[in-house]
């Protein structure tokens, strides 16, 4: 395994040295060059702006508010690709602190954990308490549902949800549904949400008035990216029919440890880095395994997800930075 | 052709009696059976169970071996076993005392789908 997959890796390395004209390769280059990308939604229509350095330029033309995304934290993950990995989360809680406007609270969009130990949630804890924003949003990933079918997830992270997991708040004028579709999954499927929650979700968005800004969050993606490695969910279509009638929807996803973004009407779909470590481009690898990288480009391909939201414009701007920037 | 017929009896015969004292050598065997029962394995690396389809005897006890970096479990789609989360290096095992098909699969990464044949 060891020597294919590190020519695969070094492959994709040289790729991206050339720099790849297409989308995905321009999308990989932001992320290992550090740069951010600038999703703007307004009234509908996207328009996107990549910038270098000038990410604090940004969050100083003064949000209404903003909050962080961070993701699959894989407390207790020690193998070569991040043998750190509660350090490495360090790194991105320091970079939350630094921001020039203070989110107003942070989503973890799930693999809290490796191995759904209570050491491992234990360390997390530990790390989350020195963030500046103290409200976090958790879901859980796969990782988390390992010992007791989410048990211990729930008591530590699940005050206020319902089912598995799931629950919905409002901030400012903008409406957080959190949906879990890491539970019961089948055999030869991808992520499922189940008809409970469906049920649920449809009644919660019932009367909302279609000017209201809608943010879904959920581990695995809600747009299928790659089946066979399971990057989908598979009633998700259901899910999104409910928000459809929304004039601003944004997804916001983790699971795969990179970044993936497609625009479907007046749906984002957007997923983050890891904090822990990367994962191969789809069908780039044998498997979607940790990613093993050269240690001074670990940073790069790790990071958080700003999203700042402008009341007026009624847009969610989403900015994706690599923890070395 | 008489000759012939009587070489085969003379070869049959004999042949027939050890078979008939083998049978009665390995069912009394079968009735002191030593735990050297038949085992199987199967790898889990890169997201697959490797072999797919394991075809074993009956009494065989199977063990998945996880060689993966990542956690993997190994558990039947109709209940009939179930591993704990199994870590890089990690084993689980478990004897099929009857013929029948046994899929299962990774209930973390459900993708990941394997079949016991036991007959």
């Amino acid at each position: 395994m060891p020597d294919k997959k590190q020519d695969l890796i070094d492959q994709s390395l040289q790729d991206l040295n050339n720099d790849g004209v297409d989308r995905r390769g321009f999308l990989k280059c932001m992320a290992w060059a550090g740069t951010g990308l600038v999703w703007t939604m307004s009234g509908g229509v996207p328009v996107s702006k990549a910038f270098a350095k000038s990410y604090g330029k940004h969050a100083d033309k003064g949000a209404d508010f903003t909050f962080v995304q961070i993701s699959d934290s894989h407390i207790g993950f020690n193998k070569p690709a991040n043998p750190d990995v509660a350090a490495t989360l360090q790194t991105a809680i320091n970079k939350i602190n630094e921001m020039p406007q203070k989110p107003d609270f942070i989503i973890h969009t799930g693999d809290l954990s490796q191995l759904s130990k209570p050491s491992e949630f234990d360390t997390l804890d530990q790390v989350l308490k020195g963030a500046s924003a103290k409200q976090i949003y958790f879901v859980p990933g796969e990782h988390d549902m390992l010992t007791d079918n989410g048990e211990q997830y729930l008591q530590r992270y699940g005050k206020d949800t319902k089912g598995t997991g799931w629950s919905s708040f409002d901030h400012k004028g903008v409406h957080f549904v959190g949906l879990v579709n890491v539970a019961n999954l089948k055999a030869g499927g991808m992520g499922s949400l189940g008809h409970e929650q469906l049920e649920w979700l449809e009644n919660d968005l019932k009367g909302r008035s279609t000017s209201t800004p809608i943010v879904l969050f959920a581990h695995i993606p809600l747009w299928t990216i790659y089946p066979d490695w399971g990057w989908g969910t598979d009633d998700s279509e259901q899910a999104l029919s409910y928000v459809k009638r929304f004039g601003s929807v944004t997804v916001l996803n983790g699971h795969i440890h990179q970044i993936m973004q497609k625009v479907e009407g007046k749906v984002s779909f957007h997923t983050a880095m890891s904090t822990a470590f990367p994962q191969p481009a789809p069908g780039t690898a044998p498997s979607a395994g940790p990613m093993k990288v050269p240690a001074e480009q670990l940073q790069k391909v790790l990071g958080i997800t700003d999203v700042n939201y402008l009341v007026s414009g009624r847009s969610l701007a989403v900015i994706d930075s690599p923890l070395s920037s | 052709m008489t000759k012939k017929i009587v070489c085969l009896a003379s070869v049959a015969l004999p042949v027939l009696i050890a078979m008939v004292l083998l049978a009665a050598a390995s069912s009394s065997v079968a009735a002191n059976a030593q735990p050297s029962a038949a085992t199987a394995g199967v790898k889990i690396d890169n997201f697959v169970f490797g072999p797919q389809t394991i075809t074993v005897p009956v009494g065989t006890t199977v063990t998945w071996t996880n060689a993966d970096d990542i956690p993997h479990t190994s558990v039947s789609t109709e209940g009939v076993f179930k591993s704990k989360v199994l870590d890089t290096d990690e084993k689980f095992s478990y004897t099929f005392t009857k013929a029948g098909t046994y899929p299962y699969y990774c209930t973390i990464h459900p993708k990941m789908t394997g079949k016991v044949v036991v007959q």
